[in-house]
């Protein structure tokens, strides 16, 4: 019964549902990437230089005769893989964090949230190259960079719901039936704070994709996997003489992140139905 | 004939010219999937100048929908008049231009509101918002406006009115706020006066002044009021006539000494039964053994604001609080908001630290125990919460909020989910209950799960804190009279905090009194009742709005009951 509910509030918004077509296909297309196109996209393929449309390049070769289609294919793969796995981490450090400053307030509500702050006062973007440049480019740093730079919105965000949701009669009727305050954190406010986490997750996402593309194109990306953003870097050089090399990468980053941004807001709808009802 | 009788009979025997306000056969249709096609259902009735008109119903019941569609606040297009005609002085309103609606309402029609806090506009100062509505409708030049504000918040009893004209809505309280909504009702001097509730948010002692405020001024002006109440106390104090309406029917409708002495309607009789109010013949209770609570000088103080290099400032809660709760006995906790009654309660069940004092239960001190000892002592002293919506957690069955206690005390979960079962029975839901999510379920039964999750942990005591203020008054009843039930059967002992003496008067043994962190009084239910000693006590008991009017004998609560 929720579900259904869920769905068709999520269906009403049909922002929501295009954005959640076009990530399905970037999905399987980045899981059937090696069925689509067999073969390593590091490899040539064909003649430096070609147009898009040519015979053997749908969407054109760069400079070294590599297929830009599939290198947007297995690109997909790293973007999304790097997009979940660090908005995963973040969401570990940020709502551990976070209902643990929110639940138990003073001493340990301060201390948190100024160690919260340090990290919000240092730029995300310089503290994230600064971090893969101590550590060598890799997939694991990556994943590890962005997700450290972006945990505190969701710290505070968790902190915010925990601090609301404590003083709730049903909080403390459970502190008055003897709970566990780990039984409380778990299992009577965490489930009760979840939908504005899991809205600010998935527009995470398209963050942290965002992120790893403009690492990349600084030329601190994973060397050995192919991702939309050094395609752009390298692309930049020629982009006067071949411009299909960085449009069709940037194409597909704009795709993604818009998507992923379309889904946020309808999960937003499903899951604040007073909100998405006063917009009609 | 009662010395009610006496009181309304020059004003009801008072020649009725036309009326005033002539509604005929309204109808209000909901949205499509509402709990019902009409929110009000060919209602007619008629309000005449100099005359209160008391609608009375519970939630839900359309009242405040039939005042809303007079002041055109129906939320369009979900909510719209489907039917019938609002006649004011023979026009009908609802066929009139919109620009004649507008200079009506706020001009010839004017409204006051339940809540006081969130009528008026935080950052507007007060005067300005007075003065708006006479911008609006009349073309008094700004300097005659000012000086008609100041004197309209004189004429609704504010201290210092030009200073206040000045002030911001946060610095009033509640009840100089209610006064200053009034006084921007009066702003144009309407022929007709909609009070929605106007004290249901306010403390006794206040509402009784807002009660006395608003029918010196509608006797002053001869003005047409429709008072709109769930409060039969309160229709007791200024009701001319009275209108009660049922899931948006017209149930009863007639003079007031009619309605109150003589209802007919069984719904009518069932809601003036459901008053609360002191049972004569109630025993006092026979304290016997040893006191099972003992609260000794119990004293809290909250800080409150400060910072890194600003004082916090120090409010007390609670001081110097003594009370002693026998096996079986229900004691009452009274007082207005802010009395401290709740921190008391609180400490008690251990929410709330207090800064000194002891709390002895059974002989041990549980503000000397630490966090593990202190959980043996839990089970014992189980609370019931004000609000039933927000004392369940929604995303957990029934079932399972009931026996999560027990569970938390290593009970098997199975075990514990049939004893959760039998729980449910014995509070009056039933079986099926356990598998379902609380918002399924209405106020009341969601406030008898919130007892069955307390009895589930066998306790001695229960602190009920404000039990049924959010329910209604027939559903009120029900609970009071289950809470009575169970506390006889299990002979548990009770510590009933509320606001409202008269429910204290109905379900207590002994009632302390409690005023700005102190108890200022405590003694049998018919001690405080009869022959309080404390002039605090006194003016409480003076405010209980109706006194004047005694339930009719055959609607009264039997004594044998209790």
């Amino acid at each position: 019964m929720m579900n259904s509910d869920f769905w068709r509030a999520f269906a009403r918004n049909k922002g929501a549902v295009l954005g959640l077509v076009i990530l399905i296909a970037i999905v399987v297309l980045a899981a059937f990437a090696s069925v689509f196109f067999p073969g390593d996209p590091w490899e040539m393929a064909t003649a430096p230089f070609q147009p898009p449309l040519s015979e053997d390049a749908l969407l054109g070769s760069d400079m070294l005769g590599r297929d830009i289609a599939s290198g947007i294919a297995h690109g997909a793969r790293v973007s999304l893989l790097i997009g979940l796995t660090s908005t995963a981490a973040a969401l570990a450090i940020g709502v551990t964090l976070g209902a643990l400053a929110g639940f138990h307030g003073g001493k340990v509500d301060d201390a948190i949230m100024r160690f919260t702050e340090l990290f919000q006062t240092i730029p995300n973007f310089v503290l994230a190259v600064v971090l893969v440049a101590i550590f060598t480019p890799s997939l694991t740093t990556i994943v590890l960079a962005i997700a450290i730079v972006s945990w505190p919105p969701l710290a505070r965000l968790a902190r915010a719901e925990f601090l609301s949701l404590r003083t709730r009669e049903f909080v403390q009727a459970a502190i008055t039936t003897g709970q566990s305050n780990t039984t409380i954190i778990l299992r009577q406010i965490l489930p009760n704070s979840l939908s504005p986490i899991i809205v600010s997750a998935s527009l995470m996402v398209a963050t942290a994709i965002l992120l790893e593309s403009s690492l990349s194109f600084l030329g601190l990306g994973d060397p050995n996997a192919m991702s939309w953003g050094y395609m752009i870097g390298a692309a930049r050089t020629v982009i006067r003489q071949a411009w299909w090399m960085s449009v069709f990468p940037g194409l597909a980053i704009v795709l993604t992140v818009l998507a992923l941004n379309l889904v946020g807001e309808g999960l937003n709808d499903a899951l604040n139905p007073k909100l998405a009802r006063s917009r009609g | 004939m009662n010395q009610f009788d006496l009181m309304r009979t020059p004003v009801e025997t008072a020649a009725m010219n036309t009326p005033l306000l002539d509604v005929r056969g309204l109808s209000i249709a909901l949205p499509p999937g509402a709990d019902r096609p009409l929110a009000v259902d060919n209602l007619t009735f008629t309000l005449n100048p100099n005359e209160i008109l008391c609608v009375v119903g519970e939630s839900g019941s359309g009242k405040s929908m039939t005042a809303h569609a007079m002041m055109g606040l129906l939320p369009a297009p979900h909510v719209r008049v489907s039917g019938g005609s609002l006649l004011f002085k023979g026009k009908d309103v609802l066929a009139m231009p919109e620009a004649e609606q507008r200079s009506l309402r706020g001009g010839r029609i004017a409204m006051v509101f339940q809540e006081p806090m969130t009528a008026l506009n935080p950052l507007m100062r007060v005067g300005r918002q007075i003065g708006e509505s006479l911008r609006e409708h009349t073309d008094l030049p700004a300097p005659a406006r000012r000086a008609r504000v100041v004197e309209l918040l004189a004429q609704v009893g504010l201290p210092n009115p030009a200073e206040l004209a000045e002030a911001y809505p946060f610095r009033l309280s509640g009840g100089q706020r209610q006064r200053v909504m009034i006084a921007m009702a009066l702003a144009c001097q309407p022929d007709i006066l909609i009070a929605d509730e106007p004290t249901t948010a306010l403390d006794v002692t206040t509402q009784k002044q807002i009660l006395d405020l608003i029918r010196s001024i509608q006797a002053e002006r001869h003005m047409g009021m429709m008072f709109i109440t769930h409060d039969f106390g309160v229709v007791a104090e200024i009701a001319h006539r009275v209108a009660v309406m049922r899931h948006g029917k017209l149930v009863e409708y007639g003079a007031a000494s009619d309605v109150l002495n003589r209802p007919q309607h069984p719904y009518t009789r069932q809601l003036i039964a459901s008053v609360p109010h002191y049972i004569e013949h109630r025993d006092d209770h026979a304290k016997t053994g040893a006191p099972l609570l003992v609260a000794d000088k119990v004293r809290k103080v909250f800080n409150v604001g400060g910072g890194l290099f600003k004082k916090s400032k120090q409010v007390v809660a609670g001081d110097d609080l003594s009370l002693t709760i026998h096996p079986g006995e229900t004691v009452g906790l009274v007082g207005e908001s802010g009395s401290g009654k709740s921190t008391l309660g609180r400490s008690i069940v251990g929410l709330i630290k207090p800064d000194s004092g002891r709390i002895l239960f059974e002989g041990t001190d549980l503000l000397a125990l630490d966090r593990k000892g202190f959980r043996p002592y839990r089970r014992a002293v189980q609370m019931v919460f004000q609000d039933p919506y927000a004392s369940l957690n929604p995303r957990h069955r029934v079932g399972d909020i009931v026996a999560q206690g027990p569970v938390a005390f290593g009970e098997d979960r199975n075990r514990a989910l049939a004893r959760a079962r039998e729980l449910l029975a014995m509070v009056g839901l039933d079986g099926s209950a356990a598998d379902r999510f609380p918002h399924e379920f209405s106020g009341g039964q969601r406030q008898r799960i919130g007892i069955a999750r307390a009895l589930a942990m066998e306790p001695k005591l229960l602190v009920a804190d404000e039990p049924v203020s959010a329910l209604d008054v027939s559903v009120q009843g029900q609970v009071l009279e289950l809470l009575d039930d169970i506390r006889r059967r299990l002979n548990l002992a009770m510590l009933f905090i509320t606001h409202d003496l008269r429910v204290a008067a109905q379900v207590c043994d002994t009632i302390a009194v409690m005023r700005r962190g102190k108890i200022v009084e405590m003694g049998t239910a018919r001690e405080v009742f009869t022959h309080p000693r404390d002039a605090y006590t006194r003016s409480l008991l003076e405010a209980i709005p109706g006194k004047a009017w005694h339930i009719p004998e055959d609607l009264q609560a039997r004594a044998g009951a209790h």
